[in-house]
């Protein structure tokens, strides 16, 4: 079962992380550092039903492009 | 004179020259098997039904094997069919034997594999071996297989122009460099390739998708050292296509292959200086090198809705086509000839109804379906459809480099292994304590047998194998007799392993094509016979 109930201990910090680790890249080099973080996140979760829900949450439900 | 046979192609070996038949002076000749296409597909299936005496008669509208090589890595499930039909002792002589490979982005080597098999097999898990020394072999057999009495006969420059199916049999007009002549067929096996004439001549479907990219094929010689090994470069630093590969076949020859993207101007790609330019800056200067056979390829991963109408049934590229990334072309045309053989020489000798080819539609179906998908994703990996794809692609790359989990991600083809027929309504009962691998509808496994091997001891028909277990003397129903075999895997680890699991005595019934039917802990006359009834009324 995917957690979508507050799960992490200090969630200002570890978001503030986040947006610091884009600090300097260009569009590109962020999409990319994005990509490399949700394969390796991926792959550590590493169960399909989780990953399936995940995929179902973050994709916007009108299909158009706008949550 | 005009020449009533057009030839389409060069010949690399003229192995079926024309010879007028009696049948072009007669009225209509009915025979049992007419199968259209003498290439590895066809020249397949006529062995596998010539071997069980069923007779054959192969049209095609060439005398040989193509020249230039198409498929060059045959799987090892490929090499245990070609065993049963004397046909992979030549192939593994000439092939090149391989297991490891690098992958390559940009100047960067990413990771090394094996595909390390795991010991106790007669075959191993690819080689590599042009195709039309493949076709060669094949034909190499049938001729042998003639000359044992095997009813086999092919007819070169015969093309069919017409085939009219009914209820009863199937119509073929034929046209030969001396004219036009009617044959009649019980059942007519397609082997006529991606193009097929039959399929398109009955307007059937052949339905999929076509991928927007080019690719260069680019067979050179050259005597080299690079290793034995498979080379595959994603956005490869000397820029000769968006991805490379190169792969060693016999006699110094290497395949090449360049990624070319999709709006590219054909004729200009393959002038040899062109090519030249690409390879050149592939392998780096002074490297001395002839092209011996250039092509350039359009992929489709398509097939049809169904492999059987009536009389007529699709086997090889005329049913299913794939991109090469997986090498499951032929590999997998060869799994059809597997499945369908047994079943057309049951149906033809009256043991079973028409209706078990109906199992060769659902079985193969779903391999097809197994093989385009991974064919797709393959191909989808390497061409990514979408800028965010290729983000995301090249995000796997990246990580690959350092992080191992990102390798198994990486996608150049996920080579060719037999499809596993789980739902198949031929199965029989499964046992819970054995081994996944062997469960009903896989390929038996092979294993070390005394000097040899388990799969070369099956028959040619159904076996009982039994593994510490005991079988009766003779086990007959209505005609059909069951070869036993039994073995022990008391002091034989593979054979505990593979089919015993946490068994202490297994009972197989094996299909003609070497799949398991059902097994059991021990015989039990009542359900050998129910599993043998529920193929044989299938
Ligand atoms: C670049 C490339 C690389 C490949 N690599 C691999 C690989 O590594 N491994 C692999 O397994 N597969 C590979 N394949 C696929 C493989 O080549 C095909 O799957 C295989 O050739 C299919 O064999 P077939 O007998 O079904 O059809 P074909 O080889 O197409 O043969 C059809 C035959 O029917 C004849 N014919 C057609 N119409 C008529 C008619 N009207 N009358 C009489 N005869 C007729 C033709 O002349 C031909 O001889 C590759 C393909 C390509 C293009």
């Amino acid at each position: 079962m995917l957690i979508t109930e507050p799960n992490l201990h200090n969630p200002d910090e570890i978001y503030a992380r986040l947006i610091a680790a884009h600090d300097g890249l260009s569009e590109a080099e962020s999409h990319a550092l994005n990509a490399r973080l949700v394969l390796i996140l991926m792959n550590h979760i590493g169960n399909h039903a989780i990953l399936t829900e995940a995929l179902g949450h973050a994709r916007p439900t009108g299909g158009t492009g706008q949550n | 004179m005009q020449d009533l046979v057009e030839q389409r192609y060069d010949i690399a070996f003229r192995m079926y020259p024309y010879v007028r038949s009696a049948d072009q002076d007669a009225a209509a000749v009915r025979h049992p098997v007419i199968v259209i296409g003498g290439r590895p597909i066809g020249l397949a299936t006529a062995l596998d039904l010539g071997l069980r005496g069923v007779p054959v008669l192969v049209l095609d509208d060439h005398e040989g094997a193509g020249l230039g090589s198409r498929a060059i890595c045959f799987a090892k499930r490929t090499l245990e069919i070609c065993d049963r039909l004397g046909a992979a002792e030549a192939m593994l002589g000439k092939g090149v034997l391989w297991n490891t490979g690098k992958v390559f982005h940009d100047d960067r080597l990413l990771y090394e594999f094996n595909l390390q098999p795991e010991s106790g097999h007669a075959f191993p898990a690819f080689i590599n071996l042009q195709q039309p020394w493949f076709e060669k072999f094949l034909h190499d057999a049938i001729l042998q297989a003639q000359a044992n009495g095997a009813p086999i006969e092919i007819r070169g420059r015969n093309r069919v122009e017409a085939v009219t199916p009914s209820a009863e049999h199937v119509a073929l007009e034929v046209m030969t460099p001396e004219g036009p002549y009617r044959l009649e067929a019980d059942w007519l096996v397609a082997c006529d390739g991606a193009r097929s004439p039959t399929r398109n001549g009955l307007g059937l479907d052949f339905k999929g998708r076509v991928f927007e990219d080019n690719f260069l094929i680019a067979d050179i010689r050259m005597k080299a050292d690079f290793p034995t090994e498979r080379w595959f470069w994603f956005e490869p630093h000397f820029k000769s296509g968006d991805s490379a590969l190169l792969h060693k076949q016999p006699d110094d020859i290497w395949r090449i292959d360049f990624q070319l993207g999709w709006n590219i101007d054909r004729k200009t790609e393959l002038e040899p200086a062109n090519i030249r330019a690409r390879v050149d800056a592939m392998l780096g200067p002074n490297v001395d090198y002839a092209l011996e056979w250039t092509s350039i390829y359009t992929f489709q991963c398509r097939r049809m809705d169904s492999f059987r109408h009536g009389r007529v049934l699709f086997a090889g590229d005329s049913a299913h086509q794939v991109s090469p990334f997986g090498a499951r072309g032929a590999n997998s045309g060869i799994q059809d000839v597997d499945n369908l053989g047994w079943k057309l020489a049951l149906v033809l000798g009256g043991m079973a109804p028409d209706s078990l080819l109906d199992t060769y539609d659902a079985e193969r179906v779903c391999a097809a379906d197994e093989n385009i998908l991974n064919s797709t994703r393959a191909t989808d990996f390497i061409t990514p459809k979408s800028p965010m794809s290729k983000m995301f692609r090249n995000a796997v790359l990246d990580l690959a480099h350092h992080l191992p989990f990102a390798r198994t991600i990486v996608n150049s083809g996920r080579l060719s292994v037999p499809c596993i027929y789980d739902g198949s309504r031929l199965n029989g009962p499964d046992h819970p304590k054995m081994p996944r691998r062997s469960r009903p509808g896989s390929p038996c496994p092979d294993a070390p047998l005394g000097d040899g091997w388990l799969l070369e001891e099956l028959g040619r028909g159904f076996t009982l194998l039994a593994i510490d277990a005991a079988l009766p003397e003779a086990i007959k129903i209505k005609g059909l007799t069951v070869q036993r075999l039994s073995v022990s895997a008391l002091a034989n680890a593979a054979l505990r392993d593979r089919y015993l699991g946490a068994a202490t005595s297994a009972v197989y019934l094996v299909r003609p094509d070497q799949h398991v039917a059902a097994r059991w802990e021990r015989y039990d006359e009542t359900e050998v016979l129910a599993a043998l009834a529920r193929i044989c009324t299938a």
